[in-house]
């Protein structure tokens, strides 16, 4: 018994040396206190709530401690022979219900002041898809070109897979991350096309789940520029590990310039729509969309994952007809996890996308796509 | 006491149909413990699955999907066939020897009862093995990953969760019945040991919360297979009304798993401190408070689905106000060790951790409980270390001390001590470094329910990774431990622990087949 | 032992082969079911699967049978004490609570997307932005003949409930009739009760015939109610919440009046086989209990569903 305690022992301290100099490596041992308002008033109820259980522990405990050291038989102790007193049972349901009004005051504060996403200065409607975020800028007027656009995860498949080495930032970096000016009242329409997700940068300390079919409202006040990381917070299926959420906070100037050539290239994009692309223009813009977008279900080489997600490579509708290989990227399956495409990608994409699979993975269709042909189809409805 | 065994009672019948065919409290009670026992080890082993794929960042044993599936089967395998079934164990064996009947109130549909189970389960682990997999979204089955973009499997889960929610459902109406009904003359409510009163209750949260339960999965199946709309807007539903639904049911549910498990403690302090249990009256409202507002606190687990903010503040005042009653009781524990004449067998360990420890899952639980922090904390691991603290330290050694407690009462003979204490040992520090470090990854910002991490989250995984190797390993002392002791050891005598009080510990040990079939002299039934 | 003299046994039943058969015929029900439910919905053929879920069902059935039939004869035989007759009725007690949960829930749903999620949807109330950016077409009415998304669920022509308060109106309105009815038949079930209490044999057969016919009376114009939502107001399971909630509460209570007639169908039986006294007839109190409860279960169906 001695020696295995030891061990047990050995392994226990270093376990907590090991923990010791995570504490002093990095600072991630606490809640984040941010860069708003909300988050540090956010920070600062939790510690208080943390001290106050902290507080009524060490009392709690030193006395049961001190109990178990010196009431013990070995060490004689005589039990005692009382057994109630309605005057204690009062004070202790008194005292931690005073503490819990203490704790309610300003909790109550935070949260009222958290819910008003009243008079803002830029809306943004957020939706979830499985699994990536669409970013709509909201236009102040119609004529205006609609800044959105989707954001997806960009750590590459190796580094997950272990292929690769891992980058910093793994998992946490995207291809289009969502841009807000600074010291503005920015307000989120969250939503979802599918399943719930939920939208979450704890450095603004805002939270909110992403409910198909229905809008919540939340809002931030960036007060410092820089970067900011968060994640999907509620599970939506295979890849809810693998959504994250990065926020670029820019001075207003900044954040103009930025805006602007956002509808520049949108409006770039419009004129494109009919532009003729080359087959190996359409296959390279494919294949990117395709690592990037499909292969989470469709896996790479096309081969699926039974059976839920089918092979693309040697399925009837990818070597059948053209036309409703498109529609089926347009509008997906409803009902199942094929979603619709018809928004998210544009039709160069699209086009690309579908020159790409049906002249891939051994299917070999020899159709090229141009983004007139899906226009038409998506002009059609 | 043996007095009790007359020659025209039978003892238990032969080979397989004795377990199979049983009227027995006392041998259903073993059936459901040993299935929970079972139960556990594969609900633990789906949890070592998750712990070790989260060793390291990066995907390493598992798809996405199959962690998915883990992580729902080891939250379904854990609550509903583990601790449940154990605590309905636990009451089939002692409640009539506590209240000094001869049996449960309706034996057979107590077997029923029992056996639904295995098949329910068998059912419920077979979709492992099915083509689409088993269920992937979580104990909780939101709405519509659990709906419109469920496995087909969701089907078969439906039915597990109807047909066991029919087991609790008869489990729970035949101890409401032997309780209220099957007491020996001087047993009166109040004289009743605490782990009966605090089973009562938990019963009647059970009646009044399972068939809540098959509402909501009735309605998954309506909108799956039949084409309503509860649950999608485009019909005029709402994802968030199966949460409702579902947490009124959930939110007791977890109360059901530890308020047995007060009762246990309830029953283990006193007998080690040799002292009357502190305050048994206020015990008795407390608890009674605690099932009463498990009732209108549900949506502390959906602050952050938009609730209008009146919504969110009464929910948060109501459950804030459950760490009252739930005080009281901590307290009396204290107070009971408190100028007792403690000594430290296994069980009283067991029964001292969970005070502490479930103590400090009960303070996450308030910081939960605060709205704009649970903002925070939501879907991240700091959840999974409250829960897992009011849960394993909480529910699961509360089961063990009862195990180590009661063991030589059901065998007739003492465990091996020391082996108790060294799996006591290794549980409690395995325990800790499993779930202390998840608060730090909760708090640093990793959501719940992922196969893979961002790299500052590395350190703690592995530590907390070593700790559940550690933990689950040592469960297999505890089944070390119960089988020498039913082959053999040292003779139990009735009393067994010098500071037991109450009626199971007049009976002989092992406890006759039969106990009680006349009741007890009332001079025996003193107050707890 | 003092009180061992005074002491009534309680009867311990000997082992017993029911329960562990019921579940495997409950088990092989569920899981016939399930696949047959999966089958369909994937286009397969669920033939095998629903005879292993009909051969389910009739295992348990066959088995509930066995089960009563022996609770029955040992209550004949005098093995019942008076404690275990209080044991049964605590647990049909608790038992009838159960189902009142079941629909609390379904009850809990309507009042929930009645006063929350279609105004929501229809861009009033808290989350009133919903309906403004999501549904712009949708408006908040209820019952609710158009849905948000007509293509995915079809909208019903009409609804179901009370259009207007006029007596002209309510005599041709069948819910009416149907509430008419089943208020009746708690009545006359009482009646057969006292006539039991007292003895009156053949009181108890009418009344309880009567009782009877009533339930099946009401199961009828249930059944063409549901063939006029089909066929003429187009309210299906598929026509979005307002059929979603009328169905299940309506369905799962026409489930419970059909098994609650049974039940006292079985009771009726028994009664002209010369079972029940008057100080011992339980199983006849539970039936009428169930009876009572499908009744007020009704009335509130009857209020929320279709008058409010
Ligand atoms: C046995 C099970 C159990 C128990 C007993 C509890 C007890 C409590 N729980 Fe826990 N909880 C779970 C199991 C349990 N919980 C589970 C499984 C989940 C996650 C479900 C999922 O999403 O998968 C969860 C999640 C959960 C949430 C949702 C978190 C989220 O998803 O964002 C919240 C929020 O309020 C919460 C709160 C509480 C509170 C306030 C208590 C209180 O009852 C605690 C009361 C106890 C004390 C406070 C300590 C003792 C008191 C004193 C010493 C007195 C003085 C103290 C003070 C005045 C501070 N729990
Ligand atoms: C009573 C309930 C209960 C219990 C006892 C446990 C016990 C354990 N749980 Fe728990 N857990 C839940 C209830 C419970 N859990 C719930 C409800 C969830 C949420 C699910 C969801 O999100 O939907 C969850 C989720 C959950 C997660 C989060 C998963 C995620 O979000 O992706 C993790 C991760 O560490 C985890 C780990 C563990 C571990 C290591 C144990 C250990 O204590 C287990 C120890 C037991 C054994 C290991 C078995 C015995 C030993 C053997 C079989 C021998 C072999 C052993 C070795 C090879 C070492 N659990
Ligand atoms: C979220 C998972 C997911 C993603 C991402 C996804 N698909 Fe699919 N896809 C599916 C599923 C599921 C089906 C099967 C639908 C059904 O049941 O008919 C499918 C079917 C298809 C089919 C029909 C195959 C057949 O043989 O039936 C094609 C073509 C297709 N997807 C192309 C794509 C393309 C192109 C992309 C990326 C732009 C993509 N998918 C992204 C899940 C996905
Ligand atoms: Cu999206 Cu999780
Ligand atoms: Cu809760």
């Amino acid at each position: 018994m001695l020696p295995k305690a030891k061990l047990w022992l050995a392994l226990t301290v270093a376990a907590l040396t090991m923990l010791s100099t995570n504490l002093q490596a990095a600072w991630d041992l606490n809640m984040p206190q941010g860069v708003t308002q909300i988050s540090r008033d956010t920070y600062d109820l939790h510690m208080q709530i943390l001290w106050w259980c902290v507080a009524i522990g060490v009392v709690v405990f030193s006395v049961m401690i001190w109990s178990i050291v010196n009431h013990r038989k070995s060490k004689g102790a005589v039990p005692a022979t009382f057994h109630e007193s309605t005057k204690v049972e009062i004070v202790w349901t008194i005292i931690p219900f005073i503490i819990l009004i203490l704790m309610a005051v300003p909790a109550t504060r935070v949260l009222t002041h958290a819910y008003d996403a009243s008079e803002s200065d830029l809306d943004i409607q957020i939706t979830g898809y499985q699994w990536r975020w669409e970013y709509r800028y909201l236009r102040q007027n119609a004529d205006e070109d609609e800044v959105s656009f989707f954001s997806n995860l960009s750590t590459s498949r190796d580094e997950i897979n272990n292929t690769m080495p891992k980058q910093e930032n793994y998992l946490l970096d995207v291809d289009n991350p969502l841009v807000i000016p600074i010291n503005k009242k920015v307000r989120f329409l969250v939503t979802s096309n599918d399943v719930i997700h939920a939208w979450w940068v704890p450095d603004f300390a805002v939270k909110k789940d992403a409910i198909p079919g229905f809008i919540n409202e939340t809002w931030t006040i960036v007060e410092e520029p820089g970067v900011y990381r968060g994640q999907c917070a509620e599970l939506c299926g295979i890849d809810h590990g693998f959504m994250p959420i990065v926020v670029h906070a820019l001075p207003q100037d900044e954040y103009d310039a930025w805006y602007a050539g956002r509808q520049e290239q949108a409006r770039a994009a419009r004129a494109q729509a009919n532009n003729v692309v080359t087959r190996d223009q359409a296959m390279a813009t494919g294949e990117a969309i395709y690592n990037r977008t499909c292969v989470a279900c469709h896996q790479a080489g096309g081969v699926g994952l039974a059976p839920a997600f089918p092979a693309l490579a040697g399925s009837s509708v990818v070597n059948g007809d053209l036309t409703a290989n498109i529609e089926l990227v347009l509008h997906g399956v409803p009902g199942t996890a094929m979603a619709s495409y018809a928004r998210m990608l544009s039709p160069v994409e699209l086009s690309g996308i579908v020159t790409y699979i049906r002249n891939s993975f051994g299917n070999s269709t020899g159709d090229l796509v141009q983004p007139a042909d899906v226009n038409a189809l998506l002009e059609a409805q | 006491m043996s007095a009790a065994h007359d020659d025209h009672h039978h003892g238990p019948a032969k080979g397989l149909s004795r377990w199979l065919f049983t009227t027995n409290h006392k041998d259903i009670g073993t059936l459901y413990l040993w299935f929970s026992f079972a139960m556990f080890l594969l609900g633990g082993s789906f949890a070592m699955v998750i712990r070790a794929e989260l060793f390291q960042p990066g995907l390493q044993l598992v798809e996405p999907n199959f962690f998915n599936q883990m992580t729902t089967m080891h939250g379904l395998i854990m609550v509903f066939g583990a601790v449940m079934p154990a605590f309905v164990g636990l009451a089939n064996w002692m409640i009539p020897m506590m209240i000094g009947a001869p049996d449960m109130a309706l034996p057979r549909m107590n077997n029923w009862s029992f056996w639904i189970l295995p098949f329910a389960f068998a059912m419920l682990s077979s979709t492992l093995l099915m083509d689409a997999g088993a269920p992937n979204f979580g104990w909780t089955f939101y709405a519509p990953l659990s709906t419109t973009y469920a496995p087909e499997t969701v089907t078969f889960f439906i039915f597990a969760v109807h047909i066991m929610g029919a087991s609790s459902i008869m489990g729970a109406i035949n101890i409401i019945a032997t309780v209220l009904n099957m007491r020996a003359p001087g047993m009166t409510l109040m004289k009743m040991p605490l782990f009966v009163w605090t089973w009562l209750i938990t019963a009647y949260l059970l009646i009044a919360v399972m068939p809540v339960l098959a509402g909501v999965v009735t309605m998954m199946l309506f909108d799956i297979h039949f084409g309503t709309s509860f649950f999608n807007a485009a019909g005029g539903g709402d994802p968030v009304l199966f949460q409702h639904v579902f947490w009124f049911f959930g939110h007791p549910e977890v109360y059901i798993m530890i308020l047995p498990a007060f009762g246990v403690i309830s029953a283990i302090i006193p007998t080690f401190a040799r002292k009357r249990l502190f305050g048994y009256d206020s015990m008795v409202y407390a608890t009674a408070s605690i099932a009463f507002l498990s009732f209108i606190v549900w949506a502390h687990h959906m602050f952050t689905v938009g609730m209008p903010i009146a919504g969110e503040l009464f929910f948060m005042y109501a459950t804030m106000l459950i760490a009252v009653p739930t005080g009281v009781k901590v307290f009396n524990w204290v107070a009971t060790m408190f100028r007792g004449s403690m000594t430290f067998e296994t069980p009283m360990l067991f029964a001292i951790a969970f005070v502490v420890l479930f103590t400090m899952g009960g303070f996450t639980g308030l910081m939960l409980a605060i709205t704009p922090a649970d903002f925070q904390y939501h879907d991240t691991y700091f959840v999974v270390a409250h829960f897992h603290y009011v849960l394993v330290p909480g529910a699961v050694f509360s089961i063990m001390a009862a195990t180590y407690y009661w063991l030589p009462k059901w065998t007739g003979h003492m465990y091996d001590e020391r082996l108790g204490k060294l799996h006591f040992w290794l549980s409690f520090i395995g325990v800790n470094i499993l779930f202390f470090p998840q608060h730090f990854l909760g708090l640093a910002g990793m959501p719940r329910r992922i196969p893979d991490y961002a790299l500052q989250f590395a350190d703690f995984n592995w530590i907390s990774s070593i700790g559940g190797f550690l933990f689950g390993a040592s469960q297999l002392i505890l089944l070390v431990v119960v089988i020498k002791c039913i082959k053999g050891g040292k003779k139990a005598t009735a009393q067994v622990w010098d500071g037991a009080k109450g009626l199971e510990w007049t009976v002989a040990s092992p406890a006759p087949y039969h106990t009680f079939t006349t009741p007890p002299n009332p001079d025996l039934i003193e107050a707890p | 032992m003092a009180s061992a003299g005074s002491h009534e046994t309680y009867y311990v039943p000997e082992q017993t082969r029911l329960p562990f058969f019921a579940s495997i015929g409950l088990v092989l029900m569920v899981f016939g079911l399930g696949n047959a439910l999966n089958d369909i919905k994937s286009a397969e053929s669920a033939s095998l699967s629903t005879w292993i879920s009909l051969f389910g069902f009739g295992l348990l059935s066959f088995i509930i049978f066995q089960w009563f039939s022996t609770v029955i004869r040992e209550n004949h035989a005098g093995l019942n004490s008076d404690q275990l007759k209080r044991s049964y009725v605590w647990g049909m007690s608790w038992f009838i609570f159960s189902e009142v949960m079941f629909f609390a829930a379904f009850f809990g749903a309507l009042f929930y997307v009645r006063n929350f999620v279609v105004p929501w949807l229809g861009g009033e109330g808290d989350k009133g932005i919903t309906g403004e950016m999501l549904w712009p077409n949708f408006t908040a009415v209820w019952p609710v003949i158009e849905n948000p998304n007509p293509a995915l669920f079809h909208d019903p022509e009409e609804a179901l409930n009370v259009h207007e308060w006029s007596l002209a109106f309510f005599a041709k309105f069948l819910p009416f009739w149907n509430t008419v009815i089943l208020l009746t038949s708690s009545v006359t079930v009482h009646f057969a009760h006292t006539a039991l209490k007292a003895n009156k044999r053949k009181q108890l057969v009418q009344w309880l015939s009567v009782t009877v016919a009533l339930g099946v009376l009401f199961l009828c114009l249930q059944v063409l109610e549901y063939t006029e939502a089909y066929e003429h107001y187009g309210l299906t399971l598929n026509s979005g919440i307002y059929g979603s909630t009328f169905f299940l509460l309506t369905g799962f209570h026409g489930f419970h009046v059909t098994l609650g007639t049974f039940i006292l169908a079985v009771m009726l039986l028994r009664s002209m086989k010369g079972h029940f006294k008057p100080d011992d007839h339980f199983g006849f109190e539970a039936a009428s209990w169930y009876w009572h409860f499908v009744d007020v279960v009704w009335v509130g169906l009857f209020i929320f569903v279709y008058l409010m």
